[in-house]
């Protein structure tokens, strides 16, 4: 029996769990992908139009960070791939990641792995199953991306190597995240190793391509979106891709074969025999539980935003050195830094949504791991069950919001000595949170009333990410773009802070709480 | 007498499948009330329904004198219960967690807490995620032993545990008897029932199937007999209530109803005993015929 024997019956056990999740994920890339295509033929149909794109992209700072380096946008296909790539990169890279965690670590978390591994299945067989089927699942979102292009009327070439570039990025991500359940006895965990080193590739590749240094280069996102679709196309930089996939794996391979089923690379020391004061509490239970994950979307948003923050003054210089883009600026009103400080705090009040969701969803992963049983046999009533948790998630969130001002001021009065935006960064950042708790009071919306379908949380998420990056491009009708709870917030420091928007989210998002609490005191317990 | 549960008619349905089919259940105030019957019987979704995590769709629910739905916090306030699969929060050690769920019951015997620990030989320093299924199961016993409460559900507390610990555990449940509470106690181990039990109820596809202590329970089943004549006995087949007699080398055996014992007897006494033995039907005898009576139906 070889270390890989049992694959086949694992891949097709996969297959079998994911046979609705795996099609999402793919349709879902495919038709974003397909969606910009038609919206960009549809805006740019002069040639005046394209080359005003050119222009406006290639000047804005906040597009880089996004979208990264402008490349072939004088082409429909170039400004197709660079309006949607991001998306379809970040999706592609994810899709592997929870792909790969949820058939390794997660199973082996839960137990479900050693009743296989009694069976004829090998120590690698688990891990080699899950790889496969996310290369399997990265090669059909490269090719249906591909075919979607061409449908769309763009050269084959292009396509293919975009299509590539995609196939390669989740194939080096499924590679990360196998690598990432060796390390940590949680699912959790694991998730929050891959999922971190995604966010960092792309925020490094983000600052690359804001400043134009190096830091492009130390990216996997950079090397992907270096390849240049319909420019000078450039296919050896997908050699890097792979060669890193391989060895991630073989650090995933030498990791298995060195531990115990079940184990993590640290052991697990002796821990406290009795319980700290607070930890007899609802709140004090939930913050105990979410330490680790506020605690990682804290630091990975805090540096995040530090690092942008760090880079507002390049901008602010790249823009006075060239005279047309300072005549440019200064017809739209001169505020160049403002207008960037106000696009990172908006896009990173959308990431943060992120950490709401999961931290309000742990509710119902208490209830399906059985804990919420053994809670609530004791004297705590239900609704202080709820409460405790969601105070840790709105307070989470307040923080999260916080950090994130502080951290995008104090790194830009760091480098240009200029502290004045600070205070209004930080009252920026916060004056989002309602925006978050509307998204995450869709979660417990739905944890109260439709305990069974989480997964319409995150595609709310989904919702509000989709219409914050691609949303000006698709130009979606107000009443589409207008259900997410961020499109009616002024956008700060562009835009004046007013009461009444934010106030009627606000109020939005206390109904959506106050709803999916009483749907969660009324229902079975699971 | 009061009753701290009582289930009349109670109904609880999951879909197409009916869990709960007009379910009797009387736990007498400082009883131990044993809890039997097959998997899937149904015994679970009712200590969920007395738990208040579920609602009952019909007939009535009293724990404690309340309603175990909408005065649940209340109630539990007074009650502790122990699953049969323990799950606990991975990180947390089992000695935060015995201090957690005994905080939020409303306090725990901090010396009992010490005892149990030492009684039940579990080291509270240990993650949650590295305790075996064993080690588990004794967090959830000594959470729920540390505090002094009037009614411990217990929905087969000792899935897990080895002889010793099982014997701990009847001892747990026997202290926590001459303090006057009350036990209701669903299990599998009938010696465990045998040993604890005042009372036991039968559930079977949704609803009791029989209730009493364990000598009615025999009394309404029937007795093997096992008896040497000098003559032969075939007399015996006519006797009313006797079933399946055997005669092998002057010997007979046969079941015979409780209540038509004295007229078998004396059938055989006028063939001449010379060796007879009578046992009630054990336990096991008890149960595998009621169960086996469902799998037949």
């Amino acid at each position: 029996m070889s270390s890989v024997t049992g694959a086949p019956h694992l891949v097709r056990l996969v297959l079998r769990r994911d046979r609705v999740r795996l099609p999402v994920w793919l349709l879902g890339i495919t038709a974003a992908t397909g969606a910009s295509a038609n919206a960009v033929r549809g805006l740019y149909d002069t040639p005046e139009k394209i080359a005003g794109y050119a222009a406006t992209v290639t000047s804005s700072p906040a597009t880089r960070l996004m979208n990264g380096r402008p490349t072939a946008v004088d082409t429909l296909d170039g400004i197709t791939v660079y309006e949607s790539s991001t998306v379809a990169v970040l999706a592609v890279s994810l899709m592997s990641v929870f792909l790969v965690v949820r058939h390794t670590r997660a199973e082996e978390e839960t137990g479900r792995s050693e009743l296989l591994r009694s069976t004829v299945v090998g120590r690698h067989a688990a891990t080699l199953a899950a790889v496969s089927v996310a290369v399997v699942a990265s090669v059909l979102v490269g090719l249906l991306d591909a075919g979607v292009l061409v449908a769309t009327g763009a050269p084959v070439q292009g396509s293919l190597l975009h299509g590539a570039s995609l196939t390669c990025l989740g194939v080096l991500f499924a590679a990360v995240a196998a690598a990432s359940a060796q390390v940590t006895p949680s699912a959790r965990g694991a998730l929050g190793i891959a999922g971190g080193l995604v966010g960092a590739a792309y925020v490094l590749r983000g600052l690359g391509d804001v400043s134009e240094n190096v830091l492009t280069w130390v990216s996997p996102f950079g090397w992907a979106q270096g390849t240049r679709p319909f420019g000078d196309e450039r296919w050896w930089l997908l050699t890097p891709l792979l060669a890193l996939a391989a060895l991630f794996l073989g650090l995933a391979v030498a990791l298995t074969a060195r531990r115990d089923a079940g184990a993590g690379l640290v052991a697990a020391r002796p821990g406290r025999t009795r319980a700290a004061r607070w930890l007899g509490t609802s709140w004090g239970l939930a913050l105990r539980n979410q330490r680790g994950l506020l605690l990682g979307w804290m630091t990975g948003l805090t540096v995040t935003a530090a690092l942008f923050g760090s880079t507002g003054q390049e901008v602010v210089d790249m823009v006075a050195d060239n005279p047309e883009l300072s005549a440019f600026f200064a017809e739209e009103g001169g505020a160049v830094l403002d207008g960037y400080f106000a696009f990172v705090l908006s896009f990173l009040a959308v990431v943060t949504s992120a950490f709401g969701v999961s931290s309000a969803l742990r509710l119902r992963a208490e209830e399906e791991a059985g804990r919420a049983e053994v809670l609530l046999a004791t004297g705590l009533s239900r609704g202080r069950w709820v409460l405790g948790s969601l105070a840790v998630t709105v307070v989470g969130t307040a923080l999260i919001l916080l950090c994130i001002g502080l951290g995008l001021g104090v790194t830009h009065a760091l480098v240009s000595g200029d502290s004045d935006p600070l205070a209004v960064l930080a009252a920026g950042a916060v004056a989002q949170a309602p925006a978050v708790l509307a998204v995450v009071g869709c979660a417990v919306l739905v944890v109260g009333w439709l305990p069974r379908w989480t997964a319409l949380a995150w595609a709310a998420f989904a919702f509000v990410l989709l219409q914050s990056y691609l949303g000006g491009l698709l130009d979606l009708p107000g009443a589409v773009a207008g259900l997410s709870p961020y499109w009616h917030l002024p956008s700060l420091p562009t835009e004046d802070f007013t009461v009444a928007p934010a106030a009627t989210v606000a109020v939005i998002a206390a109904a959506l709480h106050a709803t999916g609490l009483i749907g969660l005191r009324v229902r079975d317990i699971a | 007498m009061t009753n701290a549960v009582q289930l009349d008619g109670v109904v609880k349905s999951f879909g197409a499948t009916r869990a709960l089919d007009g379910l009797d259940l009387h736990v007498t105030s400082g009883e131990v009330h044993g809890f039997l019957g097959p998997n899937g019987a149904g015994k679970s979704t009712a200590m969920r329904v007395l738990l208040g995590l579920i609602r009952a769709d019909g007939g009535r629910a009293i724990l404690l004198g309340g309603d175990p739905w909408t005065e649940a916090a209340h109630l539990h306030r007074r009650l502790a219960y122990v699953p049969g699969d323990v799950n606990l929060w991975p990180t947390l050690t089992g000695g935060e967690v015995i201090d957690l769920l005994g905080r939020m019951r409303g306090g725990l015997d901090e010396a009992r807490r010490r005892q149990l620990l030492e009684r039940f030989e579990l080291d509270p320093r240990k993650k949650a995620r590295t305790y075996s299924k064993g080690n588990r199961q004794k967090v959830a016993l000594v959470a729920a032993f540390s505090s002094e409460v009037e009614l411990y559900l217990l929905d087969e507390p000792t899935s897990g545990l080895d002889p010793l610990m099982e014997a701990a555990f009847q001892e747990c449940v026997l202290e926590a008897k001459r303090r006057g509470a009350t036990v209701l106690l669903s299990s599998h181990i009938l010696a465990e029932v045998e040993a604890l039990c005042d009372r036991v109820s039968i559930v079977r596809g949704g609803h009791t199937a029989q209730s009493g202590t364990l000598s009615e329970l025999r009394q309404l089943t029937r007795t093997t007999v096992v008896a040497e004549t000098s003559r032969p006995v075939p007399a015996i087949r006519q006797v009313a209530g006797v079933h399946r007699p055997e005669f092998q080398d002057g010997r007979v055996t046969f079941d015979v109803d409780s209540s038509h014992l004295a007229e078998a007897v004396r059938v055989l006494s006028e063939a001449g005993i010379t060796a007879l033995t009578a046992h009630p039907p054990t336990l096991e005898e008890l149960f595998l015929r009621q169960y086996g009576e469902q799998i037949a139906s």
